[in-house]
């Protein structure tokens, strides 16, 4: 029961360069503890020393953003895609 | 001569080489570029600012380059004027426009980040440039990369205003307009710049682009005889531009040229989409994303990236924020258009508005010095004005025709005697 991570850039270097890869769970909390358990180191550098998300980070799933659901309790099923995009400024 | 040491995370300080570096990889948190004040302020003095052209490269000691500039010769220092008729109209003694409507060349303070990015896109060997835009960046992007000679993408939300459309085309850039909000089309461009070796300037070259809105600040104090108002009230999208006004007056000070580089900033945006307000107002410092929906296209980012820089620039200036209502936005286009002739899009509607309401409520007061920032044209956002200013007396071309239609303005003017 696979989701698809979508990593950013300055994370590939923990995923051996891997853009996406693939993860387990039924929350996006769930798959971020998977992905620390594939890929040790990478969970603290997106979230803080209190498990919550960094401040520049956004996480989307099937390209909402997940602020605007259940945050890191959203649900996330077999087949969905979660993209980590650190903030980017605009205008 | 470069004065540029390297990038610096804004967050945790751990230093980065002066490359293609837009987020710490540690934390996440932006990256700045760090000079070398020591040196610059042995350079940067009144004396030899006096002595150089008048456009954004005066400063440019203080822009992350290495070489000298290459692109947007003639963009910058723009006109501050003092605001008597508007001033009068809002009941205040001393305001001055810092009037971005008529930069060259697309008409919006974009030009000053575009110019900067562009000449540093150029210097780290990059032949196409990028960006996500809301409109003017589009504009900018699309019109100085031609000069420039760059290859260029413009990724823009579908429901432009056609005077953003039209001001991208025109420069034969290849345009892409998304299906989605502004902060869709964002983070699209986030996964676009992660694969396509491109120069996107508000992403992977942020860094240096965001600082050319320094020299918005840098000119205010400038050209008020080396000084700073009490009050700045600025619009807000992503949220960078009050920041770096403020960084501005603060690296001035540091090196010398301003005595006193306290003011007091006042962020304005659309009640369609106020994130940064909001938090602001709430004195938190979580920035909730929020949907747009506001006539104010270009200031219409849920989510802004420098959010939350921007709420504690702010909050530790003592100023303070306000969101206005479409309605709002466009009777204050009208006033700043009938008293000062300043036609400027809705987004300046929307500091003007944001600054009337903030004289009005008295947190901003009257007989203290104010500048309103004005960074782009009313020709671009024409259609919210459509039915909002009446029609033209339209006539046949007859002296008996003009005096029908206009006689109840014609029955007071004294005709000239014989």
């Amino acid at each position: 029961m696979a989701v698809t991570v979508r990593i950013p850039t300055p994370l590939q270097r923990l995923t051996n360069g891997q853009a996406e890869v693939q993860c387990d769970g039924s929350t996006v909390s769930d798959l971020l503890f998977d992905l620390e358990k594939r890929y040790p180191g990478i969970k603290e550098r997106i979230c803080d020393e209190q498990g919550k998300l960094r401040r520049f980070v956004n996480v989307f799933v099937n390209e909402e953003d997940i602020r605007f659901m259940q945050g890191d309790q959203t649900a996330v099923k077999a087949g969905d895609e979660v993209s980590i995009i650190p903030a980017i400024a605009g205008g | 001569m470069s004065y540029m040491i390297g990038l610096k995370c804004r967050e945790c300080g751990r230093l980065y080489p002066k490359e293609v570096v837009f987020v710490c990889e540690y934390c996440f948190g932006g990256v700045e570029v760090d000079y070398d004040y020591d040196a610059i302020r042995r350079v940067l003095t009144k004396t030899a600012l006096a002595a150089r052209p008048k456009s954004l490269w005066r400063y440019r000691e203080l822009l992350p380059i290495e070489g000298d500039p290459t692109v947007g010769l003639f963009s910058g220092f723009t006109p501050l004027f003092r605001a008597e008729r508007l001033a009068e109209a809002l009941g205040v003694e001393e305001l001055y426009i810092k009037d971005d409507s008529v930069s060259h060349p697309s008409l919006s303070f974009k030009d000053r980040v575009v110019s900067i990015a562009l000449t540093r896109a150029k210097e780290l060997e990059f032949d196409t440039v990028a960006c996500a835009s809301t409109g003017n960046l589009a504009n900018s992007v699309a019109a100085l990369a031609a000069r420039a000679g760059l290859k260029r993408y413009i990724f823009i939300p579908a429901d432009l205003e056609m005077g953003k459309i039209i001001g991208s085309l025109i420069y034969r850039p290849t345009l892409v307009a998304v299906e989605g909000t502004y902060d869709e089309v964002n983070r699209l461009c986030a996964e676009i710049g992660a694969k396509y070796p491109w120069a996107f300037v508000n992403i992977n070259i942020r860094p240096y682009y965001a600082e050319g809105s320094k020299t918005y600040g840098f000119e205010i104090a400038e050209q008020l005889g080396w000084r700073v108002p009490q009050h700045i009230v600025v619009p807000a999208a992503g949220g960078s531009l009050i920041t770096k006004i403020a960084k501005a007056f603060k690296e001035l000070k540091r090196l010398g040229l301003l005595e006193d580089a306290s003011t007091k900033l006042y962020c304005a945006q659309a009640a369609g989409c106020s994130p940064i307000v909001n938090t602001i107002q709430a004195r938190s410092d979580i920035v909730k994303p929020v949907k747009p929906n506001t006539i104010a296209k270009s200031l219409a980012i849920g989510n802004p990236a420098d959010g939350y820089y921007a709420t504690k620039t702010v909050l530790e200036s003592g100023g303070w924020a306000e969101a206005v209502t479409d309605d709002e936005i466009i009777e204050a286009m009208k006033l700043l258009a009938e008293t000062e002739g300043v036609f400027t899009e809705t987004a300046g509607g929307v500091t003007a508005a944001a600054a009337k309401k903030l004289i009005e409520q008295g947190i901003i007061p009257k007989d203290e010095s104010i500048v309103i920032c004005i960074t782009g044209n009313g020709l671009k956002t024409q259609e919210p004005l459509m039915n909002r200013l009446g029609q033209a007396a339209r006539i046949k071309p007859t002296l008996a025709s003009f005096e029908s239609e206009l006689a109840s303005q014609l029955a007071d003017v004294s005709v000239r005697q014989k």
